[in-house]
């Protein structure tokens, strides 16, 4: 039996209470995450119980790390910020790869209540830059290796006080940074949390929009309620399962299903510091037994590319339950995983805004394969006409709305309020993306209802591609659109008007490429350029980019005139 | 002319993904992709690095971790299309 039992059954008789029952939250000493994560677990008796199994990216080393280290770990960090004059409520970057101090400073961070940042460590500066910037972070931590990237904007940063490299031994620091070694010194076995309450910024990550710079999704200490019950109901984590969860924390699956919800369930979790790698991935669920996977699309696709040969040579029988995230599995994908791992992966649907997953395959549920499922129990949903913004009949396309009020939910967009509030339309949020609904109740994704970039489950804004193109020497005029892809569901594709004197080659071509990659991140470097003569204008000069996308998408655009306003 | 090939392959890679100040040796068999040091979204771009320095064309499906994860295998990539 699941952990969630019947779906129909919770979904009639569930409310969010009875989460707050089972974690004892009311009668909680702090509503801080952290201290459900580390303290908590520990005084439940699994103090002694892994929390983190880690292997390193050469696959030669593997640490495991209690709940107790993960409580001393923790407040070493949250001690070495509150000396560092961490203010509650500052932000607190962390950029790094996936090694454990990444996992431990978080912790820490919430401990000494300031607001984790967590960025992708692919970031270049140009990103890195604009979501410090916004975020008017006053202290980062990072890596030897990423530092370089740091200083070369840190004069543009005045809110930016602390420069911590944290993987630099005994090495001196460089004027102006600080260094900081978890593992050297006493435990600090005692830490004053700070005393957040449910309504207590927590995190802040950043996600992209059609229009602006991205926008930082505020979440608070309440949200530990709906990412502990999704994590137990939707992954169905129990006690004796390794769960590995394979997204980076600089995004929102990466720290509510790959810290939070995971870690206040008391479970062990597996992360590798590794990225894709068919060979390696197999060998670590073989390796450490994982029972519970959660991935993403992209990443099945290629599994599916590489073929079952490879999967023949690994015993995976640990798997139990394996679960998708990040952009829409397509039926094939369902299908092929039942037949070479003999489990379909589960689809689940949440963003960056809504911190928790919201609709979802639920173990014990009927799959229909390409569905994204259902609304999980205690939310409503609805797919709303995009004039209207009235419920449409079954099998109709409209928008995905949730009605406000689960504890996940962002609670802000950083410094942008008029944004925040445009995303609420009749008492419902709008997710931004168009479904349609079943008569059984399952919802179908369409597509997004902008111009926001998917690409391997990351989403990438076109506006924040074009300015970086615009700053290459040879680009006179650039668009950013999503192309359809395969593997990725989207990739980025540009078009490019070329200034007098540069050659529309493969040169150029490279150079635009690389320019990019080196500005903001591999995700966001286009993977395609088309050169064009000129671009296709509104009569008011604007670049129809949805025009670029109706082409390469094959979508009927119909009067060019209507796009007059995009 | 396969230490040249290597060479060139090499020179693209740190000036592309070694950050200034960071002491990183490539060698022929450090492990590009699955060591961290080179991202599955950039194969895009040496790949096309690779066909235009080389006027090769490498099929998208040659184009994976695997076959991109040292020097040594992306010469080898190269050598079998130029050879083609």
């Amino acid at each position: 039996m699941s952990n969630i039992g019947s779906y129909d059954e919770r979904r009639n008789d569930f409310d969010w209470g009875q989460a707050r029952e089972e974690l004892a939250y009311d009668d909680a000493p702090t509503k801080n995450i952290a201290y459900f994560l580390a303290e908590r677990n520990c005084e439940r008796g699994l103090g002694d119980k892994v929390a983190l199994i880690w292997e390193n990216a050469a696959g030669d080393a593997t640490v495991r790390f209690t709940f107790e280290q993960l409580r001393l770990y923790g407040n070493a960090y949250a001690r070495f910020l509150r000396d560092l004059g961490i203010e509650p409520g500052e932000r607190v970057c962390i950029f790094m790869d996936k090694i454990p101090d990444l996992y431990f400073s978080f912790v820490g961070i919430l401990k000494a209540g300031a607001i984790a940042q967590p960025l992708f460590s692919a970031f270049r500066e140009d990103s890195l830059f604009t979501r410090l910037e916004n975020a008017e972070t006053t202290a980062i931590l990072t890596m030897k290796k990423l530092a370089g990237r740091v200083r070369r904007i840190r004069d543009k940063l005045p809110a930016l006080k602390h420069v911590v490299v944290v993987d630099a031994g005994d090495a001196e620091a460089r004027e102006g940074e600080t260094h900081f070694d978890v593992y050297a010194g006493e435990p600090v076995e005692e830490f004053d949390i700070y005393p957040a309450d449910e309504e207590t910024p927590s995190v802040l990550h950043y996600t992209s929009g059609t229009t602006g710079a991205p926008k930082g999704a505020l979440h608070v200490h309440g949200s530990l309620i709906a990412q502990y019950i999704t994590a137990k109901w939707v992954l169905d984590i129990r006690d004796d399962d390794v769960y590995w969860c394979t997204a980076d924390p600089g995004w929102v699956t990466g720290t509510s299903y790959g810290i939070i919800g995971p870690w206040a369930l008391g479970a062990t979790q597996l992360v590798l510091e590794l990225g894709f790698m068919p060979e390696r991935w197999y060998a670590a669920i073989e390796k450490y037994r994982v029972t519970v996977w959660y991935s993403a699309p992209t990443a099945i696709r290629l599994l599916m590319k590489e073929g079952a040969d490879i999967v023949k040579r690994h015993d995976l029988s640990s798997l139990r339950h394996l679960v998708s995230v990040g952009e829409p599995l397509n039926p094939e994908a369902v299908i092929w995983s039942e037949e070479v791992y003999g489990l379909p992966f589960h689809d689940s649907f949440w963003q960056t805004e809504t911190g928790c997953i919201v609709i979802s395959n639920y173990p014990g549920m009927k799959i229909k394969p390409g569905s994204m499922g259902k609304p999980f129990p205690a939310m409503e949903a609805a797919v709303l006409d995009a004039k209207t913004f009235e419920p449409v009949k079954a099998g109709t396309v409209g928008l995905i709305a949730l009605r406000p009020g689960w504890p996940a939910m962002f609670r802000q967009y950083w410094r942008n309020p008029e944004v925040y509030k445009s995303k609420f339309v009749n008492g419902w949020y709008i997710c931004g993306d168009r479904a349609t609904v079943d008569d059984d109740g399952y919802y179908w994704f369409v597509g997004r209802d902008d111009d926001v970039i998917n690409t391997g489950g990351h989403l990438v804004g076109p506006f924040e591609i074009e300015s970086a193109l615009l700053e290459h020497p040879a680009v006179a005029e650039s668009a950013a659109v999503g192309k359809p892809d395969p593997v990725n569901l989207e990739v980025v594709k540009a078009f490019i008007a070329l200034k007098p004197g540069y050659e529309a080659d493969d040169k150029t071509r490279l150079d635009i490429i690389n320019f990019v990659r080196r500005k903001l991140s591999p995700i966001a470097m286009p993977q395609e350029i088309e050169f064009m003569a000129s671009m296709p204008k509104t009569r008011s000069g604007k670049i129809m980019r949805r025009l670029l996308k109706a082409r390469e998408t094959g979508e009927e655009i119909g009067d060019t005139s209507t796009l007059e306003d995009d | 002319m396969a230490d040249e090939l290597k060479d060139k392959i090499r020179e693209y890679v740190v000036d592309e993904y070694v950050e200034e100040g960071e002491e990183i040796e490539v060698k022929d068999d450090t492990p590009l992709i699955s060591g961290g040091l080179v991202d599955s979204f950039s194969m895009v771009s040496l790949k096309l690095f690779l066909e235009t320095e080389y006027k090769i064309k490498i099929p998208d499906e040659k184009a994976t971790a695997e076959t991109f994860d040292t020097v040594n295998a992306i010469a080898a990539l190269v050598r079998e299309y130029a050879d083609a």
